[in-house]
């Protein structure tokens, strides 16, 4: 079920508002708007579904709109057009009351510079969406207090916000935001002022805090490291335009046009690309009822050296490499006496980054099987790597093996490369 | 050269005091009776307790809101007004002062909020002010004997329009410079309009609202002299009558007592704005 859903939302800033969004609507550009009627607009023809529990990110550079897109959702700007749909009730239509009912119990945010009150203590500055809601002065302690202690900071909660760090500070925003048990958070750069390490911390504990309460997040960031660490789903945005919406994944892998393709130049893919996205079908593998002489003719066939060998709905279980298969076959043995059992193998959803050690260490591509075994796919090195470099040949080609074909040039796949380097 | 025509101002501005006296006169036998009531309230309460009984709860007050040091120039400072046979005129002068400037601020700071809210009232109040303020402070004084006649009333009411702008000026400028994301989480949060006027914008105003306050205080008291023209007694009148007859010894008792009138009222306004002050920075 969705929680979510924006329908062709524009907001437009200054004059002549309508006949912007009528502009808009004809296909005239921004510039040609701003130019005809002096509006800028800052949000046009947003149309987004966000699902419930979910993590979604909106990214894009400072005046791309997205501050400003997240801030219809809650009709702290009031979209200018289009529709705005939580949870099936169409909020663009709410009167003053019933809209501040929705602030301050279904959507709750979190702000840049944390937006504390500096005359309050950190719990009143907690209580302060309950105090909106008019809840007793008792239960909203309360709740101020336990939102605290969710975020780790119980014991802090006669300070003043001028005696914290700036990540206790978020903290502390956060906590206001969790409070009102809210249904969604919107989180407007939150953690965009913070120093990298504070704010690694913070994205770990937000995660962590998710995973618990099951809440549907808007993030809003400029960061796309940020975006792909945090994020379900990313919606990538310029000029006040969604250009892509997509996973992680998607979006590293098939970028919608040049501009998300510059934007992701930079990202550490291997972060964000999982093993699943990167691997191939194995060219051939050895069925539950083949023996060494299969193995043998296969492994010639295909020109490889060695060979996964699966059971029944592809188990995997082990390996067999050629000069095993060959003496197996001379003394008419089975595959069972010469298989290697211990293969390293990877989950599908392990990054990249974990991948390195056991892909150095395997002769073998690396096999990615499931939770019970299941062989899914195969990673060879040369996969790995090209997957990383990203370059446009690999990640937009057709069929999977072009990734593969991207980077032939690559000189560290050198088999016994080991010492090979010269030393001094 | 051919003289540009007259353009009467002088002449209208006459025949609408004139208009005003004639129909308004009501209002302003009303507001006279009331201000001098209220005038003569606190002058009888200034002047009910031995000098040395008030000196000495001055004293604790200023020990209160600044600092020992400030008490101690307030225990040698007010017994010197008193030594100086100027007691009753300083009370009187300062009953004066604390009935404009708390009317002054009763009208300014809401007039200060309202302009915040309505840019059509921040358009009109700013050229108003400026006009206020620039005004030479004696022209006020013409048309308030005309409507009230002579007495501490034209003197309270040419006090209050000469020392109302700053509470008005400061009070928008202390608002506007609220954070805007603070004042946006509050409106993000569900909370009406009041709540966030009453519990984010008012107390993170508060440092520049007193310094308006204060600033009103002082026009207050530079006003007092300009009052003893028109018969509001007290320390202006002592000065004044010290300038007619060249009694520059007495002059100076006057003027010293206006001194001592307007360090301790400085100072202890000024304090509960640093205070304000320190204390949304507590920690910083």
């Amino acid at each position: 079920m969705s929680e979510i859903e924006l329908q062709h939302v524009y907001k437009i800033f200054g004059p002549h508002p309508e006949r912007s969004v009528r502009m808009l609507e004809d296909g005239h550009t921004r510039d040609e708007v701003k130019a005809e009627t002096g509006a800028v607009a800052a949000v046009i023809d947003a149309s987004l579904t966000i699902e419930r529990g979910e993590v979604f990110v909106v990214m894009g550079l400072s005046g791309s709109g997205k501050s400003t897109l997240v801030r219809t959702i809650n009709r702290l700007f009031e979209p200018t057009s289009g529709r705005i749909v939580i949870d099936g009730t169409d909020v663009t239509g709410l009167g003053a009351k019933d809209l501040r009912q929705i602030r301050s119990g279904g959507i709750s945010m979190v702000f840049q510079h944390f937006a504390l009150m500096p005359h309050r203590t950190v719990l009143d500055n907690a209580a302060w969406g309950l105090e909106a809601a008019k809840v007793p002065v008792g239960e909203r302690r309360e709740r101020a207090q336990a939102a605290l202690e969710s975020v780790g900071l119980a014991d802090r909660s006669d300070a003043y916000p001028g005696q914290l760090s700036g990540g206790m500070q978020q903290r502390v925003g956060l906590a206001r935001a969790l409070a009102t048990d809210a249904e969604i958070l919107l989180m407007d750069e939150a953690f965009s002022a913070l120093d990298p390490l504070i704010r690694r911390e913070m994205q770990d504990q937000m995660l962590d805090l998710q995973e618990g309460l099951g809440k549907t997040i808007v993030f809003i960031t400029h960061d796309l490291n940020e975006a792909m660490r945090i994020g379900d789903r990313i919606a990538v945005m310029k000029d006040g335009r969604i250009v892509q919406v997509g996973t992680a994944e998607e979006i590293l892998q098939d970028p919608a046009n040049d501009y998300v393709a510059s934007f992701i130049q930079d990202v550490d893919r291997s972060r964000v690309l999982t093993a699943a996205s990167v691997m191939e079908q194995p060219v051939a593998t050895l069925g539950p009822h083949e023996g060494p002489r299969a193995a043998m003719r296969i492994m010639r066939e295909n020109q490889m050296s060695g060979l996964y060998v699966v059971g029944t709905r592809r188990r995997l279980r082990g390996a067999v490499s050629d000069e095993d298969a060959t003496a197996a076959a001379r003394r008419d043995g089975t595959i069972e006496e010469v298989l290697t059992t211990d293969v390293p193998t990877v989950a599908p959803d392990s990054p990249l980054v974990d991948l390195f050690a056991p892909a150095a260490g395997s002769p073998l591509p690396l096999a990615v099987v499931d939770d019970e075994g299941i062989l899914l796919g195969i990673i060879p090195r040369v996969t790995l790597l090209a997957a990383l470099a990203g370059d446009s040949n690999g990640a937009s080609g057709a069929d999977d093996d072009a990734a593969a074909d991207g980077v032939p040039a690559m000189p560290t796949d050198q088999p016994g490369g080991e010492g090979s380097v010269p030393h001094g | 050269m051919a003289e540009l025509p007259r353009v009467p101002i002088g002449r209208w501005i006459d025949s609408a005091v004139e208009w005003l006296e004639e129909n308004a006169e009501w209002v302003f036998d009303y507001t006279s009776d009331f201000l001098s009531w209220l005038i003569e309230l606190i002058e009888s309460f200034l002047m009910w307790p031995n000098p040395l009984i008030l000196t000495a709860a001055f004293a604790a007050f200023a020990w209160w809101v600044r600092s020992k040091p400030f008490a101690l120039f307030t225990v040698l400072a007010f017994p010197l007004i008193d030594s100086m046979r100027l007691w009753e005129q300083a009370m009187s002068s300062l009953a004066l002062v604390l009935v404009a400037s708390v009317i002054a601020v009763a009208v300014g700071v809401p007039l200060g909020i309202a302009a915040t809210r309505s840019p059509l009232v921040s358009r009109v109040t700013r050229p108003a002010l400026d006009f206020m303020q620039t005004m030479p402070a004696f022209v006020y004084l013409i048309p308030a004997i005309v409507f009230f006649g002579l007495g501490e009333v034209p003197g309270v009411v040419a006090t209050v329009v000469f020392s109302l702008p700053p509470s008005v000026r400061l009070t928008e400028l202390g608002i506007r410079q609220v954070d805007p994301e603070v004042v946006e989480a509050g409106h993000a949060f569900g909370s009406p309009p009041r709540q966030i006027l009453t519990r984010i914008q008012i107390p993170l105003a508060l440092p520049t609202i007193m310094a308006g306050i204060n600033q009103v205080i002082m026009l207050a008291l530079s006003m007092v002299v300009i009052a003893g023209i028109v018969g509001a007694g007290g320390l202006g009148a002592v000065v004044l009558r010290g300038i007619t007859t060249l009694d520059v010894g007495r002059g100076f008792e006057g003027g010293l007592a206006i001194v001592i009138l307007a360090i301790f009222l400085d100072r202890s306004t000024s304090s509960v704005s640093e205070r304000a002050f320190r204390r949304q920075h507590a920690g910083n």
